[in-house]
């Protein structure tokens, strides 16, 4: 951990309160009794109240459930804008759920049920004049595992802007896409080859660049870089810096180093093991700044998760 | 010392010490030749029907009457006339003309259908439908013969839409023909298409893909070969299929083109023919058998081309 925190930028976020930076190369101390006091579900400090001024996604009580069993409850946060959210936490505990509420790919389970809100800029995006597929238009999405379309390089990513019936030349819009996932130099004497041919880390940059080819607001990436060796996890890492200046993004992350070194906010999810086995429920148990998170969180159980002691 | 001592130990014990007596298991041997011979019936089954074929069919080619060129070329096929000619074009273009008509049918029916059942329809009425599609291709054939006979043909043909057609024709053969190959189409092209993988058809959603987008674009050219596959065995059941063109597309060996009229396929030659009076021996006995092997040579150029094909287009998805 003490690593990682050293990695973080603590200028990345000026409205992180002084108190909360981390001292690099040193786990700051938590003061006992702000650790130890009764918890709230959420520590509502960093969700409502903190200053986030454009945010692209704002969630109020925002739960899911498969069929008659709730998958993930309450869940309200606010996303900023051009900025890296990280959304952490053992499995099961809803992150991939709430992440597939922000494109409304839940659409896409029958037993899937979405309640609470989640606004986009403001609108509802599960009001009932908003159709799913235009949300997908303007909010890309990559998933955990690369799932490029069994065609040519050119091919994949020519498919979204075919699909959005998007004007100008083809031609650019994939060299422009592929540079932008700084795919172009490892690609470009190979366009018309299938996609399969090329390396998971490739792949995947390529379902970014597909993503990127529609030119979205919001990127949301489901684990990007699980099914990936660590070098090829370094590029996309990279990549997701470069692109910050451009797109907002969301990551869903089961390695918390990675949150560290790549996100700018970081929101903890937990599992709440019910009464049974059937009974568990995702929560959000902390957000804020990930330098705060990480090295200063409010919440035991985030700490005891940061920290390595359990998840 | 040391080493001689282990090199004799190694030496020593029998495999019989260490494991106990071998068994011999005879029960697993039967298995295996029992095995064995169901695997090789249809193999053997099937060579026995090319030699049977081709002998007759030799046979038929060693007729005075009969000549390779007048048989591949002639445009007459009268093999039990006084005067008998032995043109096979008429029964082959029937052929070709009725499963052309059942594939015009069968095809956009069996993907729609297809589609409809992987993409659209809910798990519920997906189960519920599939049954029923499969209860249909278990309808016997004959049923469809004289539902095309006595039906479709003064009802539809000639009732609803007001056309000018024979009581035997080949129109109303064809399209019955090509409902009869529609569970088949729809139901290997419906394997196919499932077993697209999910995440295929979410990278298309997360783009902002229509559903219809994503069957088009995605399902279907990625399930491309396993949908051919439903087609070329449609198209193979089509050119085998008997009773329904015997029953309801007429007996007339003709070379018009026209589907209104009667024709008269291969296997409906066949069929009517090896009904009875014909002797056995006979020039026109032997004619069945050529006809036959000429079918068989059909159905295996079908499928050559359709492996090539698919070899071809085939998307491969893992």
């Amino acid at each position: 951990m003490v690593g990682d925190v050293s990695d973080l930028d603590p200028a990345s976020d000026p409205r992180e309160e002084p108190a909360s930076r981390g001292v690099p190369g040193q786990v700051p101390a938590v003061p006992a009794g702000q650790v130890h006091a009764p918890i709230p579900a959420v520590a509502h400090d960093d969700v409502i109240d903190d200053a986030i001024e454009n945010p692209v996604f704002i969630t109020e009580k925002l739960s899911v459930s498969y069929g008659t069993s709730p998958a993930v409850l309450d869940v309200s946060l606010r996303v900023p804008e051009k900025q890296i959210t990280a959304f952490i936490g053992p499995s099961g505990c809803g992150k991939s759920t709430i992440i597939r509420c922000f494109n409304r790919m839940n659409d896409l389970i029958p037993a899937a049920r979405v309640e609470g809100t989640v606004r986009y800029h403001g609108v509802d995006l599960y009001g009932n004049e908003i159709d799913s597929v235009q949300v997908r238009k303007r909010i890309g999405m990559v998933f955990q595992k690369p799932n490029p379309f069994p065609k040519s390089i050119y091919d994949n990513i020519a498919f979204g802007p075919k699909v959005l019936g998007m004007k100008g030349s083809m031609d650019q819009i994939v060299e422009q896409a592929l540079r932008r996932a700084s795919l172009w130099d490892d690609v470009k004497d190979r366009l018309k080859d299938n996609a399969f041919g090329m390396s998971g880390g490739q792949q995947q940059r390529l379902c970014i660049a597909r993503a990127l080819a529609t030119n979205p607001d919001v990127l949301l990436m489901d684990e990007p870089c699980s099914a990936l060796d660590p070098i090829s996890t370094g590029r996309i890492e990279d990549l997701m810096h470069e692109l910050k200046e451009t797109v907002s993004i969301v990551i869903v992350t089961h390695n918390m180093q990675q949150a560290a070194r790549v996100s700018d906010r970081t929101a903890f999810f937990i599992v709440d093991m019910g009464s049974s086995e059937e009974a568990r429920i995702g929560r959000l148990v902390e957000y804020g700044p990930t330098s705060r998170i990480f090295t200063n969180p409010h919440d035991i159980r985030t700490e005891e998760y940061v920290s390595g002691k359990f998840g | 010392m040391a080493i001689d001592s282990v090199a004799s130990d190694a030496a020593g014990p029998s495999a019989e010490s260490v494991f106990g007596p071998a068994r011999r298991r005879i029960g697993e041997k039967v298995i295996a030749v029992v095995l064995f011979c169901a695997a090789a019936t249809s193999v053997v089954i099937t060579i026995g029907i090319v030699i049977s074929l081709a002998g007759e069919t030799l046979a038929f080619f060693a007729d005075k009457a009969v000549s390779v060129s007048g048989f591949l070329t002639g445009a007459q096929w009268t093999p039990l006339f006084s005067d008998p000619q032995f043109g096979i074009r008429p029964l082959v273009q029937g052929t070709l003309i009725i499963t052309g008509i059942a594939l015009v049918v069968a095809i956009p029916l069996g993907i729609g259908t297809a589609a409809f059942l992987s993409e659209y329809a809910s798990p519920r009425l997906r189960s519920a439908l599939k049954p029923i599609l499969e209860l249909l291709a278990g309808v016997p054939t004959v049923v469809f013969g004289y539902f095309a006979l006595t039906f479709f043909t003064p009802s539809i043909l000639k009732g609803l839409l007001g056309m000018d057609v024979s009581v035997f024709n080949g129109l109303a053969g064809g399209i019955i023909v090509g409902v009869l190959i529609v569970p088949t189409v729809a139901s290997v092209a419906e394997d196919a298409m499932s077993a697209v993988p999910q995440s295929l058809r979410e990278g298309a959603y997360g783009l902002g893909a229509s559903r219809r987008q994503v069957t088009v674009r995605v399902v279907v050219p990625a399930a491309l070969s396993g949908i051919t596959a439903g087609i070329v065995l449609g198209a193979s059941r089509a050119v085998g299929e008997t009773m329904v063109v015997l029953i309801a597309a007429g007996q007339v060996p003709t070379t018009s083109l026209d589907p209104r009229g009667p024709m008269e396929t291969m296997t409906a030659f066949i069929g009517a023919t090896g009904k009875g009076d014909v002797p056995t021996g006979s020039t026109g006995y032997k004619a069945i058998f050529a006809v036959g092997f000429a079918l068989f040579l059909m159905t295996l150029i079908l499928n050559a081309i359709s492996i090539r094909f698919v070899r071809r287009y085939r998307q491969v998805y893992e």
